[in-house]
């Protein structure tokens, strides 16, 4: 790994801004969506433009939301915030072992700030080790986007025709879709938990309706999740791969 | 205040989970059955989330239906996050104007 010393910095930072761009694309549109969940969990617009710019994260403040509409408690929230961001953990993990050892420690904390699906993507692919001004870079361009969708989401929600909302809240969905599909697609072990777990949700939601919907995600993730481990170890050496191939999928 | 509240948790628990193996860990995981226990988490979670939710977000469940196939197969068939998630909102859009 070259030394942190021999970065061109600003190219860099250049070339994080322009991959910035098209995610920051996506997000806005699909933020649009997680906006109107925002709204039923009555966030006002700036609420809901400060949690995305905060947050960053798709699945796990659309679960969030779920359950502050319900008004769950904080333990609840944090427990579902944690199950439904775990994959984080795991790509950052994997960052760790892309910087470069003389990196100034305080950027670690920075790079944290905004560890998505696609900007780990971006900068897991550039080669050699991590600059962290290539992340600041594509968070710029990423996240002020996401965050602006969430609070035009939460504003415009009700002046659409339902027509038009009952497709925008299908989005996210999408998205979800287009994450754990083509590892699915690979790998069989992955696809028979994508499926089974379709499978299981619906069961629990009659089965287990004294559950709250998020309680009932933590239970079937952590069962489902374990039982998979114990059975069917991934085999993988180096670690970190795993987390690699998932995001690179993604 | 109480969405104060909820925002300033959700913000914690993520920030926590990208930055403490960042600052933290400076080895790699040795445990087997943790580091399969997190590969496995992710598409689970998303899985358990996505259906039956998406059938009933929906006006009508046969809608929403149509849109979980039509993810399903293009994501299958390589399309990314963005052009995946517009085709699920077409689908709706399209099967509800004709239903």
């Amino acid at each position: 790994m070259q030394p942190y010393s021999s970065f061109d910095h600003s190219r860099a930072f250049r070339r994080g801004l322009s991959d910035g761009v098209p995610i920051g694309l996506g997000y806005f549109a699909v933020a649009f969506s997680l906006g109107i969940a925002a709204r039923s969990a009555g966030l006002s617009p700036a609420q809901g433009f400060i949690a995305s710019l905060l947050t960053s994260a798709s699945a796990g403040e659309y679960a969030a939301f779920t359950l502050i509409a319900a008004r769950a408690t904080l333990v609840e929230l944090a427990l579902i915030v944690l199950v439904a961001n775990a994959r984080y953990l795991l790509m950052s993990c994997a960052l760790t072992q892309r910087l470069a050892p003389d990196m100034p420690f305080f950027h670690r904390f920075l790079i944290g700030l905004h560890v998505t699906d696609e900007i780990f993507g971006v900068t897991i692919a550039q080669p050699g080790a991590v600059d962290p001004f290539y992340c600041y870079g594509a968070m710029l361009t990423a996240i002020p986007p996401w965050a602006l969708g969430t609070g035009l989401g939460i504003m415009l929600g009700n002046l659409l025709p339902l027509r038009a909302v009952s497709a925008l809240s299908v989005a996210l969905y999408g998205m979800f879709l287009a994450i754990i599909v083509p590892p699915a697609r690979k790998d069989r072990v992955v696809a028979c938990l994508v499926f089974g777990g379709f499978a299981a949700s619906y069961a629990a939601e009659r089965l287990l309706s004294f559950l709250s919907a998020g309680n009932r995600t933590i239970l079937l993730t952590v069962v489902l999740s374990a039982a998979a481990a114990a059975l069917f170890p991934i085999h993988d050496d180096a670690p970190g791969d795993a987390a690699e191939g998932a995001a690179k999928e993604a | 205040m109480q969405n104060a509240l909820y925002i300033l948790t959700m913000w914690a628990v993520t920030y926590a989970v990208r930055v403490l193996p960042l600052t933290l860990i400076k080895k790699p995981i040795r445990s087997r059955f943790v580091r399969s226990f997190l590969y496995y988490v992710p598409y689970v979670t998303l899985a358990v989330m996505t259906f039956p939710a998406i059938v009933e977000a929906t006006q009508t469940p046969l809608s929403g239906a149509l849109a979980l196939v039509a993810g399903i197969v293009l994501a299958y068939l390589g399309a990314g996050l963005f052009p995946v998630a517009v085709s699920c909102c077409a689908v709706v859009l399209i099967a509800e104007m004709l239903l």
